[in-house]
């Protein structure tokens, strides 16, 4: 009913977006963190438990990928103190996204239609959320 | 639907609503940081990771067996029990933006898990 073309917001636009940016940075880091863990996982062989707990202690790309995943759920922490979790949750799904548009050029993943059409809707589903916000 | 076992589907629906207790225990441990930044180290924040982390065992456990384009929408399933959650718990309330917008995103995820194979 009360969309934001009709009612002015009192803040600067900037101040109210700060959560929505925020999440955007974690979907971009949490893409980046799967991107390395499969890197790592492929060059993973399959051992014994102590084996295989050295192999992942000493997996630079894994070890790189759980380090961009923390900082990924510091910046949804940052996010979620001001802005709606409501909102804010659902935007988590552009992590899709990039993680696609990622494996394209990285693990050279075939492009098809479906996916194409899925990450453009689901483009769209955020940018109608990131217009809902009223804090 | 039918090359997808009952049992997947039950670990993801497991998945999709520990990882919307977690989002509520995370949101539940960030308006902390309003006291100051180390306020971060909290219980209900490390409740929250917690739940995520045993959310995504149950998904890695789910997505095992069946198809993408019914295991993937299900997990989105946890952005509508989060509304539900954040309306009853943090009073943030329906708005048809936030309807439209995940209606949006659950069919852009059924399409990319339609198109992962």
């Amino acid at each position: 009913m009360n969309t934001a073309a009709s009612n002015p917001a009192r803040e600067p636009d900037t101040a109210a977006r700060r959560p929505v940016l925020l999440v955007f940075g974690c979907t971009i880091l949490g893409a980046a963190a799967q991107i390395l863990m499969k890197w790592g996982a492929n060059h993973l062989a399959h051992a014994g438990l102590i084996d295989t707990v050295i192999a992942v202690a000493t997996n630079l790309p894994l070890m790189s990928g759980y380090v961009l995943y923390g900082l990924s759920t510091v910046l949804l922490v940052l996010a979620l103190k001001d802005g709606e979790l409501s909102l804010l949750y659902p935007v988590i799904a552009l992590t899709y996204v990039w993680v696609t548009v990622l494996s394209l050029v990285f693990f050279h993943d075939k492009a098809n239609p479906f996916k194409l059409a899925g990450i453009t809707i689901i483009v769209i589903g955020v940018s109608v959320l990131g217009r809902g916000g009223k804090k | 639907m039918s090359g997808t076992p009952v049992i997947s589907m039950l670990l993801i629906l497991v998945a999709s609503i520990l990882g919307s207790f977690g989002a509520v225990l995370l949101k539940l441990g960030a308006v902390e940081l309003h006291k100051g930044f180390w306020h971060i180290l909290n219980v209900k924040l490390g409740a929250g990771v917690g739940l995520f982390l045993t959310s995504s065992c149950f998904f890695v456990a789910g997505i095992r067996h069946g198809e993408l384009s019914v295991l993937y929408p299900m997990v989105s399933l946890g952005y509508i029990w989060t509304l539900f959650w954040a309306r009853l718990i943090f009073k943030e309330g329906f708005t048809r933006q936030k309807f439209m917008g995940l209606a949006l995103i659950l069919l852009g995820v059924f399409f990319v898990g339609l198109g992962s194979k």
